[in-house]
């Protein structure tokens, strides 16, 4: 019998293998596996299905997805839509790109070497950052290294971060840092304003903080406005300073290495990468050019090197002695496979945009935040946004002065083809019935006034 | 032998090409009131301004595209030809996954959606789950994972979790992990703060029994096994090595990097493992993308199922739900539920492949490692040291340490030579264990023909160590660009990690 994607699968091609081996049957090949865990029965699984039938399966069952392509979505949180340009889904559907493995052989890969070694390059521009690794897997994960990684560098163990941070985040590195000995510290934020109780800071940050972590835009889209000021307060402290990003923010917004982060972590996602229901998705990782710092980075980085006779310039995997497969039980991480083929994706998206491109970006993000915030500010009894100052891209809206609850509301916008956002009340009571939504530049104001008008029929029925 | 010549473009960097004002992508044209409001009074404070635009370059769409198909070009993949790289599984990708993957109903949703608008998806993670939990004979699965490292250390730090729960956690404090292992194994369980006791394989390369023996003791918090093992060879003392383990009080944990051999042969589940991953990127045919993404999950029995990370997929006979009510889980292990869109992939691989197609990945995947592994050991200067008088699985370790010591001619200098005959070299130096190796996995997808065309070229290669070796020492000669300096580019003083880098170490020449 012939299987369309095992070639020697026909009897004559089986036979011809045997003969060679020396063997009877391919059974014999298997004559090592003791009597009693040989699987007597044939595994209970649907198939095989010519690749019609897959096909029609699949898709009927997938019918069941609501994508934002039929829903109006303000939902970001971490993963939000962005509009992806055609070249890069063309560049990421190359097979020599798609089907090759992490590059061990440098001199028969330069092309996603070099390809990594420029999403690196652009990362660092845009972060004013030194170094960039070419990727982790998420942010979550790019967190949970860097309270790793500071804790290495330091050879402390205490790690602060904002008390308002996603759940994705927080509980990815709680997993990270207890078995590293890290305890996690919450820093108290204003109630109105969202910004960081510096006296609060001052007195966790004592001798024995690794690091601080802050996140600019944060979580619920506020702005943390004096970064520098912690940058000082954990500096004295000989802790380092570690700031996540949002990368569509920084055409518009100031860059971590502007305000003397240490490390930059953020979600490379929104740089031309679909939202896929959670994943893939592409953990930025960023540093200053400091032996200390580089030498304790995680996950693989690629360097601009020459041939051995000098005649060409060529890429390759460097600094591999940090890695697993060198160092094994001293590896700075475990990491190997990563998400380079997001990481691509986000060099094309970034080749395209360009030194002007991300601070158009930016202003019409700015602009359509703005003009959402204005347009459901008229709504009677709505608070928005929550936190009174800028923000960027997203924004809390609390319905406490409304008669409806945030599952009412949440249910009533569904019928009317929106989701509106992301329920806050479990992760922080403290805010009410809040939450948080997200606009982007796929979002017309058309889409931002049917969100106003339905919001404001059902607050009004 | 016909000679292959890889693409060779004079490609700059990106930051060398393109022209001021140049872009490769328009946005929607800002309205006009909304301009002046940015201006206005919901402008963000000066202080938080952008000063200087990044340094990034600007090139129009017709530059960007070239640019990066030329680099396409000089890549090399599993389409592009034989890519026999040990332990990667690097098989054919099915076209009709990649098409799929590519849906709307994938792309565009968000994992925050209410669940009623995310059906179809939570029904194919809780589909793909179960058909895992059938074929490796485990209980229950997690999808989460982003890769196999991030699978181990779920799984390690289950068994964190585990012995914490009963209360022997300071107690025990070793992972035994065997010497053939992969780095990952000994990486993932220091991650999860154990200690890491080696043990040695024996002459027949397997896991020393009596040495594991001596290495169990009351501190044993768990085995971290791969089987077959790296050497290709399967562990058939695996029910004893089992009963050492548990009798001691430790849990066995399956490195499922090696599935592909065993598939509808034998389950890690059946042979006692109480927490397994899988890489879907290897044996489930995913594409691996230039170093990923992959996908990791990972799946325990009963005993451990109330360890697992949250969410998990569950019905209730009417709809699929997330299930955060896991009593002890270990937490979130990444963001969100899973790398859906490889996911997805794995799912139509399996319904395309059903049972018999399962069984057959891995007799044929077998018979080509053999087929591979008789005809290649009677080349002059190589042998496979371990597994000698049985079968190998879906791969073996070649071994060229007597071509090394009569030709001077190292497990490199082979592979780099490989490259000029266009197929990808096998993973070499590893496993630790044996000199100058050469690890091959030719999985099911390679047709004889290419088989032939390796062995060809790799008496070939014999031929030229005895004869003409200054051919082999100067080689890779076909590919984009000749031997890099690897040395150099991790050197303190030429090493350059960004654009920005380089740009200040010339500055600072000038």
């Amino acid at each position: 019998m012939f299987n369309r994607y095992i070639p020697n699968a026909t009897e004559e091609n089986r036979k011809k293998l045997e003969k060679t081996i020396g063997i009877e049957n391919v059974k014999a090949l298997f004559s090592d596996i003791p009597q009693e865990i040989r699987l007597k029965k044939p595994l209970r699984i649907p198939g095989p299905l010519s690749e019609l039938d897959v096909r029609r399966k699949t898709e009927e069952i997938l019918k069941k997805n609501h994508s934002i392509k039929e829903l109006t979505s303000f939902l970001g949180g971490g993963i939000w839509p962005h509009h992806v340009p055609a070249v890069v889904d063309e560049v990421s559907s190359r097979s020599e790109f798609l089907t090759s493995y992490t590059p061990y052989q440098p001199e028969i890969s330069q092309g996603i070497l070099q390809a990594l070694f420029e999403y690196q390059s652009m990362i660092c521009e845009l972060l004013d950052m030194d170094v960039a690794n070419c990727s982790m897997y998420d942010w979550a994960t790019s967190l949970g290294e860097a309270a790793r990684m500071a804790a290495r560098v330091t050879q402390r163990s205490k790690f602060i971060i904002p008390h308002f941070i996603s759940p994705e985040r927080l509980g990815v590195l709680k997993v990270y840092a207890e078995p590293a000995g890290i305890e996690v510290i919450e820093v108290n934020q204003d109630l109105q304003t969202g910004q960081i109780d510096l006296e609060d800071l001052k007195e966790k940050v004592s001798k024995d903080a690794a690091g601080v972590y802050i996140e600019n835009p944060s979580y619920l889209g506020f702005l943390i406005d004096s970064p520098e000021a912690i940058a000082e307060i954990v500096h004295d402290a000989g802790g380092l300073f570690i700031v996540g990003v949002d990368p569509t923010s920084l055409g518009v917004l100031r860059p971590p290495g502007n305000y003397e982060a240490d490390i930059a972590i953020g979600e490379g996602q929104p740089l031309g990468n679909y939202m896929n229901g959670g994943g893939p998705l592409l953990g930025i990782f960023a540093c200053k050019d400091e032996k200390s710092l580089v030498r304790q980075m995680p996950g693989r980085i690629v360097g601009m090197t020459t041939t051995r006779d000098g005649k060409d310039r060529a890429f390759c995997l460097v600094l591999q002695t940090r890695e697993q497969h060198i160092r094994r039980h001293k590896a700075t991480s475990n990491i190997c496979t990563n998400e380079a083929l997001c990481a691509l994706r986000a060099a094309v998206y970034m080749s395209l945009l360009g030194r002007k491109g991300f601070r158009e970006l930016g202003e019409i993000i700015l602009s359509r935040t703005y003009y959402a915030i204005k347009m459901l500010s008229e709504i009677e009894d709505v608070r928005v946004p929550f936190f009174e100052t800028y923000h960027f891209k997203e924004f809390t809206v609390n319905f406490d002065g409304t008669s409806k609850s945030l599952q009412e509301i949440k249910r009533e916008l569904l019928k009317h083809g929106i989701v509106g956002g992301k329920p806050l009340i479990r992760e922080f009571p403290e805010l009410g019935q809040t939450t948080l939504l997200c606009v982007t530049e796929m979002h017309t104001l058309q889409d931002i006034e049917r969100l106003h008008r339905s919001l404001k029929d059902i607050l009004e029925a | 032998m016909k000679s292959f010549q890889q693409a060779k473009w004079p490609e700059p960097v990106i930051f060398e090409i393109g022209s001021k004002g140049r872009r490769g992508y328009s946005l929607p044209v800002l309205d006009g009131n909304l301009r002046s409001m940015l201006n206005d009074r919901y402008s963000i404070p000066e202080n938080l301004k952008r000063k200087a635009d990044p340094d990034l370059p600007e090139l129009s769409e017709v530059e960007v595209a070239r640019h990066f198909i030329r680099l396409s070009q000089m890549n090399f993949g599993v389409d592009n030809g034989f890519y026999p790289l040990g332990s990667c599984t690097m098989k054919y990708n099915p076209k009709m996954n990649d098409a799929i993957a590519a849906l709307d109903e994938v792309r565009w949703i968000h994992p925050y959606q209410p669940e009623d608008t995310l059906q179809g998806m939570l029904k194919i993670m809780y589909k793909l789950a179960s058909w895992l939990a059938e074929i490796t004979g485990m209980s229950r699965f997690s999808l989460q994972p982003a890769a196999g490292a991030n699978g181990e250390f779920t799984g390690t730090l289950m068994i964190r979790a585990y012995h914490a729960f009963n209360g022997e956690l300071e107690q025990r404090r070793e992972i035994i992990i065997p010497d053939s292992a992969h780095g990952t194994n000994p990486a993932s369980a220091s991650m999860a703060g154990f200690d890491v006791v080696i043990v040695p394989t024996d002459e027949n390369g397997c896991v020393d029994v009596e040495a594991l023996k001596e290495a169990v003791s009351p501190r044993t918090a768990g085995l971290m096994l791969t089987n077959p093992n790296t050497l290709g060879i399967f562990e058939n003392k695996i029910l004893e090595i089992e009963k050492i383990v548990h009798e001691a009080g430790g849990l066995l944990y399956y490195d499922g990097a090696n599935l592909n051999a065993i598939l509808g042969k034998t389950r890690p589940g059946d042979m006692g493992f109480d927490i397994v991953h899988l890489n879907l990127h290897k044996t489930f045919s995913t594409p691996h993308g230039g170093g990923g993404p992959g996908a990791g999950p990972v799946g325990v029995k009963k005993h451990l199922e109330d360890f697992l990370p949250v969410p998990l997929v569950e019905f209730d006979g009417e709809r699929y739900y997330l299930d955060y009510d896991v009593p002890h889980t270990i937490g979130k292990i990444k963001g969100f539920y899973g790398n859906f869109e490889v996911l997805i992939r794995a799912f139509a691989y399996i319904l395309s492949m059903g049972a018999e197609g399962l069984e057959k990945i891995a007799e044929i995947s077998v018979l080509n490692a053999n087929y591979l592994a008789s005809r290649l050991s009677k080349i002059r200067g190589f042998h496979i040291p371990y597994g000698k008088d049985r079968p190998v699985k879906h791969e073996f370790v070649l071994s060229c340490s007597r071509l090394k010591s009569e030709t001077g001619i190292s497990a490199k200098d082979v592979a780099k030579r490989m490259l000029d005959y266009g197929v990808h070299a096998p993973t070499v130096y590893f496993p630790l264990i044996v000199k100058e190796a050469l690890m091959i996995e030719p999985t099911e997808t390679e047709p004889i023909e290419e088989m032939d065309k390796f062995i060809e070229v790799l008496t070939s290669i014999s031929k030229e160590a005895y004869n003409d070796p200054e051919k082999i020492l100067t080689a890779p000669h076909n590919t984009s660009v000749s031997l890099v300096d690897e040395v150099k580019a991790s050197h303190p003083r030429t090493l350059c990690l960004s654009w920005r880098m380089y740009k200040k170490r010339i500055e600072k020449l000038h």
